[in-house]
């Protein structure tokens, strides 16, 4: 009787703690929802924030998180195919994994901080430069894990094969070792690309924010998200309405990417 | 061919990085040319490890420490090398063209049928279309596969069967003409009829080279090789025909594995 009793209490409580759960998030996307579509217009898409639009904006975040994943993405995975092709699970390698792994939970604004220390600080002007550095140096422990952990579900029979084949070592890494883990890594890209495209506290400081259309990387850029930030702080109405429709196309464009991950997996894996 | 022994493994000894003790103790082993040398004892005897000193496939990792001889027929100047001299990375590739290697589970790259078969040949530096299309399919034909896959071959080979897939690790490995094809346990992961299949293509393909396998199924040893060599403890206990083992060996170590009495 006890255990039956003991058993409904905890389905209740678990249960109740989803539904909490739950509550919120759906609480935070029909805000967002409602409010984002309302203040939702055409007219946001073709102007630059200067009159009232988000074109620069959309235009200046991926253009710094392309340029992040172009600089991230090379790196990320080259120190990942070390630590666990070339490494030979040294003691330097354990360090550099834990390093990557504390790297990647560190706070954010602090990345923003050590950028602006090394790029804005010098030269005394914020740039794109310095937000796409900062991005990058978001993203790259989050390839070296993706790629350190996909490399590692492949088989070792598949890299002796490939070796008993007469092959090297660096080409049966990049053309089969990689090659099949290509589903995984493909999609900690993704979710990386998913994760910078929406952070803020990194661009505050380093790449600021320009209410013009401009694709001058030396000068400031202009961001999604710091423009959240700022117009979300404007006492006018418009400017905050302008926030919200802005929060809401950034939250479709991070669960789009987040979705075509979990479809590419889902496909392949 | 003059010389019958193609490979001549002399008081080889093996330590693995790290291990205390030596995984292998003086073996002393032939492999003779065109037949099928067998490698039977009980799990952790060193029949595997044995094997994969073969083609110094060890080296992909470091710090294993080779003793002794492992002599390579060369059938262009009939004189034997040493492979455990070889040091430079263009040497030990040009050994593992020329001693090829199949593993337990199958393990077929990420790509086509024709790739996956074509991959060593554009290794060794094969790039000419026709040449390639020819080799593949002797290569396939040869392995008994071409008629399951001649219409597929830009499939991907991770949707043949487990057997099938095997029979193309065998062409891929064949394809480059290797003059000594080691197996370790290569029909452990099948089905009993793509066992078969495999033991046949074997039998078959020892026309054209020397053959080592490694194998835990002792009807499969004795149905297969010419020769057997029972290890235990990292010790070559016994080495002789196949026949003589099985039937009448001389050892009483050896009888008491093939009959069943331990292992």
């Amino acid at each position: 009787m006890n255990r039956l009793l003991l058993n409904k209490v905890i389905l209740v409580l678990s249960t109740l703690s989803a539904i909490i759960g739950i509550v919120f998030l759906f609480w935070i996307l029909a805000t967002l929802t409602i409010k984002g579509l309302s203040s939702m217009h055409f007219g946001i898409f073709v102007h630059d924030l200067v009159n009232g639009g988000i074109r620069n904006l959309l235009v200046g975040q991926f253009t710094m998180a392309l340029i992040a994943t172009a600089i991230g993405v090379p790196l990320g995975m080259m120190a990942g195919i070390w630590l666990r092709e070339y490494s030979n699970q040294s003691r330097l390698a354990s360090v550099i994994r834990n390093l990557s792994d504390v790297m990647m939970s560190a706070p954010s604004i602090v990345i923003g901080v050590f950028v602006y220390a090394l790029l804005v600080s010098p030269v005394n002007h914020y740039s794109g430069w310095a937000g796409s550095v900062a991005l990058a140096i978001m993203m790259i422990p989050i390839i070296i894990s993706t790629t350190d952990n996909m490399l590692s579900l492949v088989p070792k029979e598949l890299r002796e094969a490939g070796i008993a084949l007469g092959g090297s070592k660096h080409k049966i890494i990049l053309q089969i070792v990689v090659k099949a883990a290509k589903v995984g890594i493909t999609t900690g890209i993704l979710l990386a690309f998913a994760r910078i495209i929406g952070e803020t506290a990194p661009l505050l400081f380093t790449s600021a924010n320009n209410a013009y259309m401009t694709m001058n990387l030396n000068d400031q850029f202009p961001s999604l998200t710091v423009s959240i930030y700022n117009l979300a702080n404007y006492p006018d109405a418009e400017s905050r309405d302008l926030a919200w429709a802005a929060s809401f196309i950034l939250t479709m464009i991070v669960l789009f990417i987040n979705l075509m991950g979990r479809f590419l997996t889902r496909d392949k894996g | 061919m003059a010389k019958q022994i193609i490979m001549d493994i002399k008081d080889f000894s093996f330590r693995y990085a790290g291990a205390p003790k030596p995984s292998l103790k003086s073996i002393n082993l032939p492999v003779y040319h065109n037949k099928i040398t067998a490698m039977i004892g009980p799990s952790g005897c060193g029949k595997s490890t044995l094997l994969r000193a073969l083609n110094r496939i060890h080296d992909l990792y470091p710090g294993n420490e080779y003793k002794g001889e492992i002599n390579l027929l060369d059938l262009q100047n009939d004189t034997y090398f040493n492979i455990l001299k070889l040091k430079k990375e263009n040497e030990l590739i040009r050994l593992r063209q020329r001693v090829g290697m199949i593993f337990q589970k199958p393990t077929p790259f990420p790509m086509s049928i024709f790739d996956n078969v074509a991959y060593g040949l554009r290794l060794a530096g094969v790039k000419d279309k026709t040449v390639l299309e020819e080799k593949v399919t002797t290569a396939l034909k040869g392995s008994a596969i071409w008629n399951e896959v001649k219409d597929r071959l830009n499939d991907s080979a991770m949707g043949l069967s487990g057997g099938q897939q095997q029979r193309l690790c065998i062409a891929r490995a064949v394809a480059l003409r290797p003059e000594i094809l080691l197996l370790d346990e290569p029909t452990s992961a099948l089905d009993p009829i793509s066992t078969g299949a495999i033991e046949e293509l074997v039998s078959e393909l020892k026309k054209e080279l020397s053959i080592v396998i490694v194998t835990h199924n002792m009807q499969q040893a004795s149905r297969l090789s010419d020769y057997t060599a029972f290890m235990y403890l990292g010790e070559l206990i016994e080495y002789n025909k196949t026949d003589k083992i099985f039937l009448n060996p001389k050892e009483k170590l050896t009888e008491d594995y093939v009959t069943g009495r331990f292992g």
